[in-house]
């Protein structure tokens, strides 16, 4: 058999079995869109663009937006900063370091949406641990999860104990597999730890870096199940994400219709997000002349 | 190095342990408590702040109304995440070397545009699909069933797997490849007996990692299936209700996350000896 009939038969399998999974789902979406499908009047009629328009004065899903792009930033920063400090503390030599390694890696192991409902105890106002521990540290004790901003950055929270270990994960691996010349060439140019970690580390991790942020970006993008077990997009709308708020429109009030051109428009500035934001990382961190 | 940096250094280290083990002690001890323990603010310790009680990992194990039976959703867990990470890690392999390999061209889609199409799935929400799916599975009959699931579970871990797989591919030396094909091998006999053998460390990733997403699902399994059919994290979640026993709740979510740990120690080893670096970048 020729190689050219044969590379078919690897990539076909996959191809086909994916694309038959989603086309039809990707399809449907975009019809109903057009249509005015909800509780009273299932079915595919066609009221054209109403529900876009009717999208355009939603403040509800753009203020939804507004948040998830807080909340993605915030989260994903942190855990950025915070993966690299951890991956940087457990690449060299560290007493116990096998250890850590594995403790460090065990919150993205976890199933999000069960330890969204321990969290959920956790920060309890009466009966959770979260404000033992703010007053220990000497603060008043806080409304956790019913104070809008506070409910944020207990999303916040919980995502970052979640995803930090991801980002650990890739970076710590994409250290570990740096060359050691330049790091020589470093210490015999009598560079300090600062120099060498601005000048060789972080240039070199930079493509590493470039990839573990943009997943997580896209994951973080779809947040709703932490959202759900923990504030049900409460106090009020405060919490809500347009993954939830779509949720809530779709598949508890049924408005299917409505909910459609919700998803699609969602999808769409997503998928133009983050290919923009690829590009402005990929400039902004790999050194000049580099391939992307 | 000096001291005040070592210091420090420990410091930083055992903070994010306290941070990252703060929920699993807090479960672990709700898990021992009753109505009494938990009720009358936040206690820790057992025996000198309530009085520790088996009931809440009792409750695991019992199908009448008092408590869950958690056997059967764990059951369907396991099931349903190992058949999607297998077929999905099976088809997401193949085409993988296939798009690391030989060159595809259809009109003005080329490989990268094919790869880019397997990977971009994971930037679909799941709440964009989910009522299409429901009356996809429906039309099929596959609602409310563990092969339902599996069939949407595909559809979230290949893009995974290629995506690792593709990556590692590229890393092996095509060199391997040829002196193969010099040796008379077809394409098939290449993959099979010279490429799958040094792979172990980009299949273990991948695997390991269709395992972890499909273990973590929550938002289908808890749109597609309704009585016949329970994962586990919908039975957990249905325990977070205004009335929730803390103690079952926290029992439920350690055994439900405990399995996944040993993921952890798999994945360290790798990471340990360098070989993840070739399987995911």
């Amino acid at each position: 058999m020729t190689i050219h009939r044969a590379k078919w038969f690897f990539l076909l399998p996959g191809l086909l079995v994916l694309v038959a999974i989603i086309l039809f789902p990707l399809l449907f979406t975009i019809r109903v869109s057009f249509s005015g499908w909800d509780v009273a009047q299932p079915g595919l009629d066609w009221i054209a663009g109403f529900n876009y328009t009717r999208q355009l004065q939603d403040l509800r899903f753009w203020e939804s937006m507004a948040r998830l792009a807080l909340l993605t930033l915030a989260s994903v920063t942190l855990e950025y900063v915070l993966g690299l400090a951890l991956a940087l503390l457990l690449w060299r030599e560290v007493k116990a370091q096998r250890f850590f390694r594995v403790l460090f890696l065990v919150p993205m192991m976890t199933t999000p949406v069960i330890m969204s409902v321990i969290w959920r105890t956790f920060f309890h106002e009466s009966l959770g641990p979260a404000n033992d521990i703010a007053q220990l540290l000497g603060f008043a004790p806080q409304a956790w999860l019913t104070d809008g901003n506070l409910a944020t950055a207990s999303i916040v929270i919980v995502e970052v104990w979640q995803w930090t270990s991801f980002m650990f994960l890739l970076l710590l691996a994409g250290l570990l597999s740096l060359p050691r010349e330049p790091f020589l060439a470093a210490a015999i140019d009598g560079a300090g730890p600062v120099r060498t970690f601005l000048r060789v580390t972080f240039p070199m991790l930079a493509p590493i870096s470039i990839g573990a942020l943009l997943i997580r970006l896209i994951e973080a993008s779809k947040l709703m199940e932490t959202v759900y077990a923990m504030t049900s997009g409460g106090p009020g709308t405060a919490t809500e994400t347009p993954s939830y708020y779509i949720f809530i429109r779709g598949l508890r009030e049924f408005q299917i219709g409505y909910a459609a051109s919700l998803s699609l428009i969602y999808l769409v500035i997503m998928t133009v997000a983050l290919t923009v934001i690829a590009k402005v990382l990929a400039r902004a961190m790999l050194p000049k002349g580099a391939a992307a | 190095m000096t001291t005040l940096y070592r210091l420090l250094k420990y410091a930083a280290i055992l903070l994010w342990s306290a941070f990252v083990l703060a929920p699993f002690m807090w479960a672990l001890s709700t898990s021992f408590k009753t109505s009494n323990g938990v009720t009358g603010g936040p206690t820790y310790l057992p025996w000198l702040q309530y009085e520790p009680s088996l009931e809440g990992w009792r409750s695991l194990f019992r199908a009448d109304g008092s408590g869950i039976d958690i056997a059967g959703p764990y059951g369907s867990s396991v099931a349903v995440t190992l058949c999607a990470s297998a077929i999905s890690l099976v088809l997401g392999t193949l085409a993988a070397y296939g798009l690391s390999r030989f060159t595809y061209r259809a009109g003005f889609i080329r490989n990268a545009d094919i790869t880019f199409f397997f990977i971009s799935q994971r930037i679909m929400p799941p709440v964009v699909l989910a009522i299409p799916f429901f009356l996809m599975l429906q039309a099929f009959g596959l609602l409310d069933s563990e092969v339902g699931l599996i069939v949407v579970y595909i559809a979230l871990l290949m893009p995974i797997a290629v995506w690792v797989m593709v990556d590692f591919f590229n890393n092996i030396p095509r060199e391997l490849d040829e002196t193969a094909m010099l040796d008379g091998c077809n394409p098939f006999e290449t993959f099979w007996r010279v490429i799958l053998p040094n792979s172990k460390p980009g299949l273990v990733v991948a695997g390991l990692f269709c395992i972890i997403f499909g273990w973590s699902d929550f938002f289908f399994a808890f749109t597609l299936t309704f009585t016949n059919t329970q994962l586990l994290p919908v039975a957990v979640v249905a325990l977070n209700s205004s009335v929730t026993p803390w103690w079952s709740l926290s029992a439920a979510a350690l055994i439900s996350v405990a399995p996944l740990i040993a993921v952890a120690l798999v994945l360290e080893r790798y990471l340990s000896r360098g070989n993840l670096a070739g399987a995911i970048k």
